[in-house]
């Protein structure tokens, strides 16, 4: 080990092989049976649960713990897949605390919820490990969908049709299947490469072919899609970052935090991923939190994350600005970024107090910027807001990050990409809308 | 503190608690362990006559059942009385009696159903010094087969003639153990006071399979592919223990015959409501087997404290519920209540909104916003949302006041009236 932390610049290898295992490691290790049992009895099978109103895919929470009471984690891994596909994903990234935990009359009675995530966790880990694919197709309809991107919104649609009887093809174009889960979600939360495995377990349902390396636009056109398809799904999400606009924005150091995150999901060897000694990410949500935690954790000695309104604004959960906390981020709220500073790469980063002229300098070697995704726009496809319409055309549904109603959460992908498909479904067999 | 010292047909101890005839009292070792805890005596575990040792199975000899968080509810066992040899159980009894003469030392007695028999063993036991024998006539599993244990217990003739065999050859206070796998528990305590009986004790345990092995298709415990029915024990089988405890306490016939009371006892409150209920001393096992000797530090502190609290001794605690144990047919069917649910309490689970509207009378409504209120007009106050609510006093029963209307009926509440004077009921007397 050459460097550490306090090597200046942005440098790989600050730390030991030791440290870079244990901090990428999960983040919450699966429960064993014996903690899974214990949670489970935690659950008082509530009437009308409100943690089923609280999941966007509406789990049946209360059926799927009493079968982990009852002996059967497989079983409540069914449930789970049954209502979300990606259940085994959303037990890891889901902001529970704001979904289904948040809404736990335990959070009310005792200041602390069943842990249905984790719990969560359980269920599908045991149904994918000990039965693997447990769906079937129906007869083959005929029909023929496709989708664009394979991230959870395109997936879960897929699968669905799949299900249904429809053959579905999958245009994506990264060189992986999985969309954020493989490249958009800090590493810690999908250790042991679990958004390539989830893809591969959700594939064994048959009937989906995916072509990766094909971008709408480039590679093909929404048109020559609707000539060739009986339907097609857009799960396109969010395609552009947005930019801050200030002086000093193409020093070198200064970068799109989804791109650093995408990078380090897709690294072999964490060491050779160089980090800056003194890290400032902008913005305030999870992708702010993902690569401020991401870069504390690869040996930056000092990350703060900045954001310009106060912590209550923040779009990241509590859960998450504590965690970063926790991991040593230093999290500055009310300062909007006014100029970045610095001879050809980035040296310091100046703020000003929001609403006021003071101003202040943070060092930085290296600058994340985390201030938001915006949707690429397609001649033809009409808007809802900034994002496409559920429905931008005849025989076109879109869902997910691309379409509005969610915040931008993997599990409010996968209901609209479910839902989509049912909708298509109903369409291309003549069960009406 | 409150003097829990007890003096029960003679013999004393530092508090009620006994430790009952069960492993934890089958050798020196473990008694004194208990003692050195606190605990106010034992009953020794049943001895045999002399001849070989009696044998146990070398398989499981439990089986369970559980709560919420794997909590012991019931126990159940096959194992069998003691499988030590007389002479050493008679020696340590006689050891332990000297070193701790503050403690109750009963001694636990199941032999041949012959009066030969009976004599030969309590001359044994007067030898040790112990303060009483109890003749155990519950064991519901392998001696019953073998003509003892429950085989006795369940015909009152014979309680009757072998409770006079032991009054007659000893002068030891002498505690007849009763089965509840019985259908009038009443019977059997009668024989036995018939007998001569100082005292009675029960339950002893039930019969039970407390779980099918669903690989094997054998009950548990399962021993090689089998299982035979155990007796069953711990807080599951409270309910049946009070429930017969009572019904001695206030039958005519055995009213005033001393009880130990047995059956679950887990915690200072389950022992108070068996004093509650006419016992004069209580025994323990599951609890001690499931936390160890410990937990005699909360009993004593528990009881004493309640006591303190009540401004009330012991004896004053004893026997005072058994005149409110009485039949339905007294019960005033002019009392009125309500459910009334604290709605700062409430955690907005729903149970009782699913008990009442898929169970009983649909007299909960629920709100959009998950507000749970009991409707009056159709509220039959069986309590049921009280007993499925997680949280304590969130739910409660509220007494209507004489001269209130109830909405359910439109009837005004009135004074006592019970069922023996009913119009609906065609045996009624007018009311004097």
């Amino acid at each position: 080990m050459s460097n550490s932390p306090t090597t200046p610049g942005i440098q790989p290898g600050r730390l030991s092989p030791d440290a870079y295992a244990a901090h990428f490691d999960d983040l919450y290790p699966a429960y064993d049976p014996h903690e899974a049992m214990v949670a489970a009895d935690r659950c008082y099978f509530c009437h009308d649960a409100p943690c089923i109103t609280a999941c966007p895919t509406e789990i049946d929470i209360p059926l799927f713990i009493r079968q982990i009471q009852a002996g059967q984690p497989e079983a409540a891994g069914k449930t789970i897949l049954d209502q979300n596909i990606f259940g085994g994903t959303c037990a890891r990234v889901c902001p529970t605390e704001t979904l289904c935990e948040g809404a736990c009359v335990r959070e009310m009675a005792e200041g602390k919820p069943v842990e249905i995530g984790r719990l969560q966790r359980y269920a599908t880990d045991s149904l994918m490990e000990r039965q693997g694919h447990p769906y079937t197709r129906a007869a083959s309809t005929g029909k023929h969908v496709a989708v664009v991107g394979a991230g959870p919104a395109g997936l879960a649609c897929a699968h669905r049709l799949a299900m249904h009887g429809h053959d579905v093809t999958v245009y994506e174009a990264q060189g992986k299947p999985g969309g954020l889960n493989e490249y958009g979600i800090a590493a810690y939360k999908m250790a042991e490469d679990f958004a390539a495995r989830e893809v591969e377990w959700l594939l064994g349902i048959g009937g989906i072919t995916i072509r990766t390396g094909q971008a709408l636009g480039r590679d093909f056109s929404l048109d020559a899609l609707r000539a060739e398809h009986d339907a097609v799904f857009l799960g396109t999400g969010l395609g552009d970052v947005n930019q801050l606009g200030i002086p000093g924005e193409d020093l070198e150091g200064v970068r799109d935090a989804v791109d650093f995150i995408a990078a380090l999901r897709q690294t072999d060897d964490l060491s050779r991923l160089p980090v800056g000694r003194d890290v400032v990410v902008i913005g305030g949500g999870m992708t702010a939190v993902d690569a401020a935690v991401q870069s504390k954790l690869l040996g930056a000695e000092r990350v703060s994350m900045v954001y310009r309104r106060d912590r209550a604004a923040m779009s990241a959960s509590e859960h998450e600005i504590d965690h970063a906390a926790t991991e040593g981020v230093t999290i500055i709220t009310g300062a909007t970024p006014v100029a970045i500073h610095g001879e050809g790469a980035v040296a310091e980063i100046e703020f000003a107090y929001t609403g006021g002229d003071e101003t202040f300098r943070l060092k930085a070697d290296q600058v994340f910027k985390a201030i938001g995704q915006k949707l690429v726009p397609l001649d033809g496809l009409a808007l809802e807001g900034r994002k496409f319409a559920g429905t931008p055309l005849a025989g076109v549904w879109a869902g997910g990050d691309c379409t509005g109603g969610g915040e931008d959460l993997t599990v409010t992908a996968v209901a609209q990409g479910r839902d989509a498909a049912e909708a298509i479904h109903a369409n291309l067999t003549g069960n009406g809308i | 503190m409150a003097d829990l010292s007890t003096n029960f047909v003679g013999i004393k101890s530092p508090n009620p608690y006994w430790l009952a005839s069960a492993p934890p009292t089958d050798k020196e070792y473990n008694v004194v362990r208990a003692f050195k805890a606190g605990w106010g005596g034992v009953v020794w575990k049943t001895l045999g006559a002399e001849g070989p040792p009696i044998v146990n199975v070398n398989g499981p000899r439990y089986g369970a059942v559980w709560g919420a968080d794997r909590r012991l509810l019931g126990l159940n066992n096959i194992e069998l009385i003691t499988d030590r040899p007389l002479e050493v159980n008679l020696r340590e009894i006689k050891q332990v009696k000297r070193d701790w003469p503050d403690r109750a030392m009963v001694v636990s007695l199941m032999v041949p159903c012959d009066e030969e028999s009976w004599k030969a063993i309590l001359k044994h036991v007067e030898d040790t010094g112990a303060d009483g024998v109890e003749l155990n006539f519950g064991c519901p599993h392998g001696m019953s087969e073998r003509g003892m244990g429950a085989a006795v217990g369940q015909v009152p003739e014979y309680i009757e003639m072998v409770t006079r065999w032991v009054k007659k050859h000893s002068r030891m206070p002498c505690i007849v153990k009763l089965t509840p796998n019985i259908t009038d528990i009443r019977k059997p305590a009668e024989a036995a006071k018939r007998g001569g009986a100082d005292a009675v004790s029960l339950i002893n345990t039930i019969n039970s399979i407390t779980s099918v092995n669903l690989d094997e298709f054998s009950p548990e415990p399962m021993i090689d592919g089998k299982g035979a029915h155990g007796g069953y024990c711990g807080p599951a089988v409270k309910p049946i223990a009070l429930n017969m405890v009572a019904e001695i306490a206030r039958d005519p016939a055995t009213a005033g015959l001393p009880i130990s009371g047995i059956g679950g006892v887990s915690t200072w409150r389950d022992a108070a409501e068996f004093l509650a209920l006419g016992a004069g001393s209580v025994q323990v096992c599951t609890a001690a087997m499931t936390y160890g000797f410990g937990i005699i530090k909360e009993l004593n502190a528990g009881l004493s404290q309640y006591l303190d609290d009540k401004g009330m001794t012991l004896d004053e605690l004893q026997g005072r519920a058994v005149p409110n144990v009485t039949d339905w047919q007294y019960l005033n069917l002019n009392y009125v209540t309500k459910a009334r649910i604290d709605q700062d309490l409430c955690i907005q689970c729903g149970r009782c909104f699913a008990a009442c509207e898929d169970t009983s009378h649909q007299a909960i409504s629920m709100s959009p916003d998950r507000k749970f209120e009991v409707i009056d007009a159709e509220c039959v106050a069986c309590n049921l949302c009280v007993n499925v609510c997680p949280v304590q006093d969130c739910i409660t029963m509220e007494e209507l006041p004489l001269g209130a209307v109830d909405e359910r009926t439109g009837e005004t509440v009135r004074e006592y009236a019970n069922w023996t004077s009913h119009p609906n009921n065609p045996m009624a007397k007018a009311a004097e």
